[in-house]
């Protein structure tokens, strides 16, 4: 519980309290997340090092935070805060740093495909109402440019029956469409 | 005519920033009644009290009000001012404007106005206020020490050699407790065993302490002074008058492969058994739900080998009475199995053991005769992990304290280590190290540069068995929170320290109070820590949170001095705020119509049956008594009275109702 | 009997034989199974990843068609979607004004009666108690009991099993005579949707857990999850590269064992469909027998 007579949090730390709830003063840094995290070797700052910069309230490592990779490869295993003694939640806290840095345009240059393939995967829903794996894998190697890469899966999926040629639609695609233009898509 | 002073106190700026002080000083000047009022920076302090004392003097008061902080801390100290003026000292109230006033409001006039409502009520009551005796309760100058671990060895011979009597209640067949089971000592490493057996062994001799071992406490009646106590003596089935503790039946009993519990289930003991070899007293135990006779009525052979004939299958449970002064708890603490952890495996992994586990392998006394030897094989584990604040800190698993010890018996667990295996590699996992106290951190700098523990600052965030090792996963957070895996051949995780078993039953049959965690909760964190909030009770050692050696001992110390004040005095002086029945000349004698619905209702048992007689000695009526002795001044019988004949001295029905009036009449 | 079905777009998809194994031992046992009509994909990763109130409400859509078609048990055999649909329940139980915010998007009401059942639980309720009765062969094989993340985290909201060395994969496989045995990864991450998107992660991930089941002797991972599925079957080839070794070990949906214990045509099962080809053979004929399966501690969850 903060002390209701301080000022406003202004920091980033202060926004994910408020939008998220995840209390990041609680973190006394034991590095449990980032030992158990199973992609913290591929992140710029592991789970705790990510936290602690954010502690530090200080511009420049907020800036490294939503300029990193970090919270993209974040795969919301929840291996973390299945284990944080002070039950930090991080997962939530990666997908409103995620929103963040998508909304200030600071989206790591390396995470560039894996944005690309969650549009690419919900412009399918949203079209379809379901997800058409087919054109999920065009739309996404369109948009990445990526064309060569698995090449030789896509044909053995479609031997065992695996891929739909055609998608499926789902009657009320009105209702998904509004659904988007509610949530993601609305006009700000 | 009553004649009133009020006092207002200002606590430093605690009250006067937020209550208007002089204020209300002058309205209560206006008070019926009241004949001085006056405000003061603090009244507690030596010129604050001389001017209660003068003020009384000079104005013939027949009754004070201080007006200042909460009773618990300062009421005896203007009570002994208020004597000093002549008054009885109980001619004295305070009402508190602090806590229940300026602490919990902001600055303002309905603040102020509630100042001056609070001390108008205490007016009114003092101004009803009676003289009052103190009671004289004689001292039963016998303690009981529960609990003999360290910290009750302690206290014990401390009080025996002040010279006066002890009983302890040990409930393990050994006493001891868990200093016996360590192998050498922070932060001096001497042998644990070789400084507390002497002591172990002047227990047993000492004229002055009758110790019974496996024996629990049943009840606790009574109050400081003058407690009863019920014992019950487990029957050990073994007369200890005859055994002579050769150990015939413990080495002839052919049910040997009973887990161990001194060695923490890393050996076996046969079903009748002394814990370990410096047991006092030597006296065997037969482990009624393992014993073969017990189980299917055949065996006795520990009876035919026993040449005292001291084996008594048909030995039952003893309860023994006993009339004590005070008592001193000291029952100790436990720590967390191996099993609390779901990420170390839940405890199936033979190799993960706990600290207390790592004490009994480096014990020369312990199943490895002190080497360093691994449960799952025997092998000498050649890199080895200890994982600190395994639980403690630990707010997702229900522990959120430190648990103080760990820290330094790590260091301790590494040392030993590389001391006996040579070429063996320690690491540590830790998140802070804890060391402070005399030559504590100098020694976690030893196990650092003399004999090259790795402390690693990170938690570890999972144990896994693979190919006979196992792998530890951890961070090095001073390294960009890296993960760093190390293939272990042991781990031992510094679980966190926990209350001991059955406290919380204990606390409830003593009327003492615990914390959220069932650790024994001292009166005053900082002014009486080794005290409980019930008179004559006291606590020292792990009891009341986890606590090393020397924290034990020197507070089994205080509650030996504490208990030695006591029984200097024959008598003690309570205070007189007890309930009273009404009594009456003849042909009245009371309101009290004898229904005696107060007596189910007295959680002291302090009401009795008194006869009234007239002078031909025929039984006229029978009237309640309250025994001085036995009263805590609850009330409860006040409440069921239905002919309002019991008030408490002190806080009599007149003065609750003149109270009342003056709020709602102000 | 019939109880509400969400296929998901995995089962309709590329994990087809998870769908064609769950409705043949449904068929088997005598249940019914009933799509929610008209259902949607539930968002997954990709939804959450971008835009919370989207991930709320595309599950929740689907979780009001339930309840609108009289629906009251739910069983959602994707762990992803099972993880989704849970998580969504919890939270708009949980926050009153997000609950009517997502009942204005979504344009539906959802009251929040619905038990929503991963195929696991569907198993331990429904099936497992017939079992005797139908079973025709020993699955008299070492395996390793595959849970991933989904099923078991955040155990505080999904309260399924216990958090670390889950059981009830295993206790079930132990009564169709398989040796489930401990081992290493049963938790771990497999890399989950990035098989596309971030194929090294992946291989490294699966990799690992791959080979720890096969280096602790086991001829097959049973899997609840499409997505584990997927990364452990279809990703072999970048598997066996991280690894610098062949592997052969097949990946098996636990309802697909339950169907070849049941005796059900394996192409019924969609055993074909694997990229890594299933062999098991030599089935022993199932002979009931008290098989000691004991709860390991933790396992109650309150
Ligand atoms: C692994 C480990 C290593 C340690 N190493 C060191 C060290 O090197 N140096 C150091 O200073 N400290 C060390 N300690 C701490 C040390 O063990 C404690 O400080 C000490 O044991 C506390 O003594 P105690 O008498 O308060 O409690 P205990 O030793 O727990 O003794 C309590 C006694 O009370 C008895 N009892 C419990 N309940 C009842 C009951 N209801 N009725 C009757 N009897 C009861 C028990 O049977 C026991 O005999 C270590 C602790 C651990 C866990
Ligand atoms: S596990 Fe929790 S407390 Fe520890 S570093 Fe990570 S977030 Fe902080
Ligand atoms: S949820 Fe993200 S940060 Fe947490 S352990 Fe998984 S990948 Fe790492």
């Amino acid at each position: 519980m903060s002390n209701p007579h301080h000022t406003e949090d202004n920091t980033l730390a202060g926004k994910i309290k408020k939008n998220v709830g995840v209390s990041l003063v609680k973190c006394y840094q034991c590095g449990k997340c980032s030992a158990g995290c199973p992609v913290s070797g591929d992140m710029d700052y592991p789970p705790s090092l990510l936290i602690h910069k954010l502690q530090t309230g200080l511009p420049n490592h907020e800036e490294d935070v939503l300029r990193s990779k970090s919270i993209w490869y974040c795969l919301s295993c929840e291996m973390c805060i299945a284990r944080c003694p002070m039950e930090v939640d991080i997962p939530p806290m990666m997908d409103y740093l995620r929103g963040e840095s998508i909304r200030l345009n600071k989206a790591n240059p390396a995470a560039k495909n894996i944005i690309k393939f969650h549009k690419a995967f919900l412009n399918s829903i949203k079209n379809t109402g379901r997800l058409y794996e087919m054109g999920l894998i065009v739309d996404y190697k369109m948009k990445s440019l990526n064309m060569m890469q698995d090449v030789t899966l896509a044909p053995t999926m479609l031997a065992k029956g695996k891929l739909k040629i055609f998608p499926e639609m789902i009657k009320n695609r009105k209702n998904i469409r509004q659904i988007f233009l509610n949530t993601i898509n609305k006009q700000k | 005519m009553a004649r009133i002073g009020v006092f207002i106190c200002h606590c430093g700026e605690n009250i006067s920033a937020t209550v208007d002080c002089p204020k209300v000083s002058e309205v209560a000047a206006k008070f019926p009644g009241v004949a001085f009022s006056t405000d003061y920076k603090y009244m507690c302090s030596d010129p604050g009290q001389s001017l209660v004392v003068n003020a009384i003097k000079e104005h013939k008061l027949t009754g004070i009000v201080v007006s200042a902080c909460s009773p618990r801390m300062h009421e005896p100290t203007f009570r002994r001012a208020c004597a000093e003026g002549g008054l009885n000292p109980y001619q004295c109230e305070m009402a508190n404007i602090r806590e229940h006033c300026s602490w919990v409001h902001e600055k303002g006039d309905k603040t102020d106005q509630k100042a001056i409502d609070i001390v108008r009520m205490m007016v009114e009551k003092v101004k009803r206020n009676n003289a009052l005796l103190p009671i004289k309760v004689p001292v039963t100058k016998t303690a009981l020490v529960i609990g003999g671990g360290v910290a009750g060895i302690q206290a014990a011979l401390d009080i025996a050699n002040a010279g006066h009597k002890v009983i302890m209640v040990e409930r393990d067949p050994s006493i001891g407790g868990h200093m016996s089971q360590l192998s050498e000592t922070f932060p001096t490493l001497d042998c644990s065993q070789c400084i507390l057996t002497p002591r172990m062994v002047e227990v047993a001799q000492n004229p002055n302490i009758k110790l019974y071992t496996y024996a629990e406490i049943e009840s606790v009646e009574g109050f400081v002074g003058n407690f009863n106590v019920k014992i019950r003596k487990k029957a050990k089935s073994v007369d200890e008058t005859l055994c002579n503790g050769c150990g015939m039946c413990t080495t002839k009993c052919p049910n040997k492969k009973n887990p161990n519990e001194f060695e923490l289930g890393m050996g076996n003991r046969p079903a009748i058994y002394v814990p370990f070899p410096q047991a006092v007293p030597n006296i065997p135990v037969i482990d009624k739900t393992q014993c073969t006779y017990y189980k299917n009525g055949k065996c006795k052979i520990c009876e035919k080998v026993c040449q005292p004939k001291a084996i008594r299958f048909d030995q039952e449970d003893e309860i023994i009475e006993v009339a004590v002064g005070a008592i001193a708890l000291c029952t100790g603490f436990d720590i967390k199995k191996t099993d609390f952890f779901p990420e170390y495996g839940y405890g199936k992994y033979k190799d993960i053991i706990d600290g207390l586990q790592f004490e009994r392998l480096a014990s020369a006394s312990g199943p490895t005769s002190g080497e360093i030897r691994r449960p799952s094989d025997g092998q000498v584990p050649k890199k080895i992990v200890f994982v600190a604040c395994a639980g403690s800190r630990d707010p997702a698993k229900g522990i959120e304290y430190c648990s103080k010890i760990c820290c330094m018996y790590t260091a301790k667990h590494a040392i030993l280590y590389k001391h006996k295996v040579h070429d063996g590699q320690a690491y540590i996992f830790y998140m802070d190290i804890r060391a402070a106290g005399k030559n504590y951190d100098e020694f976690t700098r030893r196990a650092i540069e003399e004999d090259q523990a790795q402390y690693i600052r990170g938690r570890v965030s999972r144990i896994y068995e693979r190919d006979g090792k196992l792998i530890v996963v951890g961070a090095d957070t001073l390294m960009n929170a890296q993960t760093v895996e190390i293939e272990a051949d042991m781990v031992v995780l510094a679980t966190a320290g926990v209350a001991n078993k059955g406290a919380e039953e204990l606390a409830q049959k003593l009327h003492v109070s615990y914390d959220q965690h069932k650790f024994f909760s001292e009166a005053h964190p900082k002014l009486k820590p080794v005290e409980t909030n019930t008179a004559g009770i006291y606590l020292a050692g792990a009891c009341q949170s986890p606590k090393d050696i020397p924290e034990s001992v020197a507070a089994a110390s205080g509650v030996a001095g504490k208990i030695a004040c006591l029984f200097a005095n024959s008598e003690l002086t309570r205070e007189p705020l007890i309930a009273m029945v009404d009594r009456q000349a003849p042909p009245m004698y009371s309101s009290c119509t004898g229904c005696f619905l107060c007596q189910p209702v007295c959680p002291y048992n302090a009401i009795e049956r008194e006869e009234v007689k007239d002078r031909n000695g025929n039984l006229v009526r029978e009237l309640a008594f309250i025994n001085p002795g036995l009263c805590q001044g609850c009330g409860t019988c006040v409440a069921v009275c239905k002919s309002k004949s019991i008030d408490i001295e002190g806080y009599t029905n007149l003065q609750m109702y003149a109270e009342v009036d003056a709020l709602l009449n102000s | 009997m019939k109880l509400g079905f969400y296929p998901g777009c995995s089962l309709e998809g590329a994990s087809r034989e998870y769908n064609e194994s769950v409705m043949a031992i449904a068929e088997k046992i005598g249940i019914e199974l009933v799509s929610i009509p008209d259902w949607n994909c539930c968002g997954a990763t990709a939804a959450h990843n971008l835009n919370k109130e989207l991930s709320l409400s595309l599950p929740a859509r689907n979780l009001a068609l339930a309840e609108e078609a009289g629906l009251t048990e739910l069983v959602v055999p994707c762990a992803a979607c099972y993880s989704r649909f849970t998580m969504v329940q919890h939270e708009l139980m949980h926050d009153e004004p997000l609950h009517k915010r997502v009942n204005e998007i979504i344009g539906k009401e959802y009251k929040g009666n619905l038990r929503i059942l991963n195929v696991i639980q569907f198993i331990d309720e429904y099936v497992i108690d017939k079992l005797d009765e139908n079973v025709k062969f020993e699955f008299n094989k070492k395996v390793a009991c595959y849970y991933g993340c989904l099923l078991v985290r955040p155990n505080k909201v999904l309260k399924f099993d216990r958090t670390e060395d889950p059981q009830t994969m295993d206790i079930v496989m132990k009564k169709l005579g398989a040796d489930a045995i401990d081992w290493a990864y049963k938790t771990e991450c497999c890399g989950a949707g990035f098989s596309v998107s971030f194929t090294e992660a992946v291989a490294r991930l699966s990799g690992n857990i791959v080979e720890d089941a096969v280096h602790r002797g086991a001829e097959a991972i049973i899997v609840a999850c499409p997505m584990c599925h997927s990364n452990l079957d279809m990703r072999r080839k970048e598997i066996d590269k991280f690894n610098g070794k062949k592997s052969d070990i097949p990946v098996i949906y636990i309802t697909q064992a339950i169907g070849v214990a049941l005796g059900i045509d394996h192409k019924k099962l969609g055993l074909q469909r694997h990229f890594v080809p299933v062999n098991l053979k030599d089935f022993k004929p199932f002979v009931k027998k008290e098989i000691d399966v004991e709860k390991p501690q933790n396992m109650e969850v309150e």
